[in-house]
């Protein structure tokens, strides 16, 4: 199978996933993206590939690459519609709604001043998020009204037109802790638990990470979430709310892992290689040119 | 006696300090300077040449 595995850089992640698939037999070869000039008319030199593994560290960079590969017919992992939602907060937040997932009370408001009113209605602490972003970048705990007030001034300052959609968060209690679950091919392979001091929660900001046995109602949370994403690899963060139970908090379609291995003792990358190599068996399969078939006359067959 | 094999080690353009591999890297491939903790990227296997990874960007992460 001949794997094309887009990135930016090569992190340690990107070199354990092109090691896996090596050593699955996989011809595997590196893209980067800065480099490449896309045809999105012509499939031309990218046939040679059965999928694409899309690793790219910018969500912007993801999206457009795998929206042009797609259109030419090929399979990529994820695919761009899962990047599209995951890379969203809101848009991640309908998905699981509709597939009936529990997830944290959320409000969104469009102007400033429906902003103040969103907070007021989820209460204090709230959690006021960008709708894109992530490692927990600009993420803010607002305690108090004047807290929620000098943010979203701040917010409404910003330039972006994203910075102007104010998504709050209820905010759980959780117990000093959360839970991150990877998932692929549908099957939650291994979970972590991170503890920290700080309330985000991000291995990213320090964040103490130990292995977490996935019992059965994380695994099976886990797979509805990834499906209603329909992700092929992602990381599932899940809260416990002391009312609720496990909620949903957010799904990374480019996750990290290369801290959880060692922590979780299950070669993460060699399941998602693995996983990859399936699919591309299957677009193989499908691209194989049809053996003609003989005809028989109706009722010729006893 | 000259040789085939590819040079495993090279500056840190931040601190001047060595950068090692004990295998190939690959092109794009980010370390960390042991010395100043710089992010460096593998910008030439042949030869092999390091330069300070580019800073991230607003929309990378996870
Ligand atoms: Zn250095």
């Amino acid at each position: 199978m001949h794997i094309a595995l887009l990135h930016l850089r090569v992190r340690v992640e990107e070199r354990l996933l092109f090691e896996a698939l090596e050593s699955l037999g996989a011809a595997v070869e590196m893209i980067d993206l800065r480099s490449v000039v896309f045809d999105p008319a012509t499939l031309g030199d990218w046939s040679r590939f059965d999928a694409v593994l899309d690793r790219s560290l910018s969500l912007t960079s993801s999206l457009n690459a795998t929206r042009i590969l797609e259109g030419l017919g090929l399979r990529c992992v994820n695919p761009s519609h899962t990047a599209d939602v995951c890379g969203d907060k809101l848009r991640t937040t309908i998905a699981l709604e509709q597939a009936g997932i529990p997830t944290p009370a959320v409000r969104v408001a469009l102007d400033p001043e429906s902003a103040l009113r969103a907070v007021e209605q989820i209460g204090y602490p709230a959690v006021l998020k960008p709708i894109v972003g992530s490692w927990g970048r600009m993420v803010a705990r607002v305690n108090d009204r004047d807290a929620a007030e000098a943010i979203i001034e701040h917010r409404d300052q910003l330039g972006s037109a994203q910075q102007h959609v104010y998504y709050v968060q209820e905010h759980i209690n959780k117990p000093g802790r959360d839970i991150r679950v990877f998932v692929v091919g549908g099957r939650a392979i291994a979970a972590i638990v991170r503890t920290s001091a700080h309330w985000v929660t991000n291995t990213a900001r320090g964040a103490r990470a130990s292995g977490l046995p996935v019992s059965d109602d994380i695994a099976s949370l886990c797979t509805r979430s990834a499906a209603a994403v329909d992700a092929d690899v992602c990381a599932i963060d899940l809260l416990e709310c002391p009312r609720r139970g496990l909620l949903v908090n957010e799904v990374n379609h480019s996750m990290e892992f290369r801290n959880s291995i060692d922590t979780t003792g299950v070669n993460i990358p060699l399941h998602i290689a693995e996983h990859v190599l399936t699919i591309a068996r299957e677009q193989h399969a499908a691209r194989e040119p049809v053996q003609p078939v003989v005809r028989t006359a109706q009722g010729a067959i006893a | 006696m000259t040789s085939n094999t590819m040079t495993l080690s090279t500056e840190c353009p931040e601190c001047g300090g060595g950068v090692a591999f004990n295998r190939s890297p690959l092109a794009g491939e980010v370390v960390v300077c042991g010395g100043c903790s710089a992010e460096l990227e593998v910008t030439s296997r042949e030869p092999l040449r390091v330069e300070l990874a580019p800073e991230v960007e607003e929309d990378w992460g996870e």
